[in-house]
């Protein structure tokens, strides 16, 4: 019975963090911190940030790495599960309501013109973040060129992204494999 | 097509896009626009841009809604049923959250030993500024004919560009840029 409540427990709490969270992963961090830290008391606030940190850095929305971890320490395998589920089944059946409904209305004169406008919204919703996004990765004069270079092969010259990230992660073990040798002389 | 040898594809596809996600939703953009619009054909570039806003207009993150529309709207679009489309909707959410719930069990295990693995610190600090590499390519990607279609489009996004770096609510700037595009069009 314990255990059941334990993860019916975990399934709400994220379920309203995933029904209530606008605005994608990153607006949900700072709710997921004070549910489970202060109102849950789950876990402690030093746990939490560095399994964030983990979280953040692993493939995958960082909501749901995020959901999963504390799912996992709390319950194992199960309970991530459980936390998983709650995030994902929110937006799952907005979206899916939306997309029935969209279609049909898709060539809509008067839903065409609507999104016009929003389209160059959204790129612009994109781009925008980029700037500080480049400031808190710690990008500097020197390391700018990896993105700038990066950007150019996918978008120019339609290398596709899996390459990139494969490339990026065993320069970066090279890398760290060519200090440790460079140490040993 | 047959019906399951779409969803087969769809699983692969969006199978991949969760275990090479590295960033979140704005760099897996990039990605999901290479296997659904560029390899697939299954949504043309127009919708692709109009289920980014979508996504970022509800709760949740946008690699899971692009994912749970995509599913529906490829299925859809390809003649088949409504319930057709929602069985193609919860195949691509899975396949999307599967790489991550696998990854991050195998990370819970090792937690304490990954925390400081200088291996992994060395490998992140390479893919972090190709992140944003990515999500710069994606902004690119999306200033195309389809959606910048008159100086227009252009003003819509300097504002929205502007007002975003101003901590602008997006969801407002993008219900304001629909209303915009009911006047201008």
């Amino acid at each position: 019975m314990k255990i059941i409540k334990s993860y019916w427990e975990l399934f709400i709490t994220f379920f309203k963090i995933g029904a209530f969270t606008f605005g994608g992963g990153y607006a949900m961090i700072p709710i997921m911190r004070n549910e489970v830290v202060n109102k849950k008391k789950w876990m402690e606030d030093a746990v939490f940030m560095d399994m964030l940190a983990i979280a953040q850095s692993m493939p995958g929305p960082i909501a749901l790495n995020t959901a999963l971890f504390v799912g996992n320490k709390r319950n194992g395998f199960k309970g991530s599960l459980f936390s998983g589920l709650g995030v994902i089944l929110p937006s799952f059946i907005v979206i899916l309501l939306i997309a029935i409904v969209f279609t049909q209305f898709k060539d809509n004169p008067v839903i065409e013109r609507i999104f016009k406008g929003i389209r160059p919204a959204v790129v612009a919703l994109i781009a925008a973040p980029l700037i500080g996004m480049g400031k808190s990765a710690g990008i500097t004069w020197k390391t700018l060129w990896i993105p700038i270079a990066v950007a150019l092969l996918v978008w120019l010259l339609g290398i596709s992204p899996m390459y990139i990230i494969v490339g990026a992660i065993i320069i970066g073990l090279a890398y760290f494999w060519f200090l440790k040798l460079n140490m040993k002389k | 097509m047959e019906l399951i040898d779409l969803y087969l594809d769809m699983f692969v596809s969006f199978f991949k896009i969760g275990l090479f996600g590295f960033g979140g939703g704005y760099a897996m953009i990039p990605m999901i626009h290479d296997e659904v619009v560029t390899i697939n054909n299954w949504i043309s570039i127009g919708e692709f841009t109009n289920i980014i806003a979508i996504s970022q207009s509800v709760p949740g993150t946008i690699a899971f809604n692009s994912a749970t529309y995509i599913g529906y709207s490829a299925t859809v679009n390809l003649g088949f049923a409504t319930w057709q489309g929602v069985i193609g909707s919860f195949v691509c959410t899975l396949a999307v959250s599967t790489p991550p719930l696998i990854i991050m069990t195998v990370i819970c295990a090792f937690f304490s030993k990954l925390k400081d693995n200088p291996w992994l610190r060395s490998s992140l600090s390479v893919l972090k500024p190709a992140i944003i590499g990515l999500i710069a390519a994606a902004a690119l990607m999306l200033m195309n004919g389809h959606n910048f279609i008159d100086y227009k489009s252009w003003i819509i996004f300097a504002l929205v560009f502007i007002a975003s770096i101003k901590k602008v609510d997006p969801i407002l700037l993008i219900i304001i840029s629909g209303v915009a595009g009911l006047i201008l069009y």
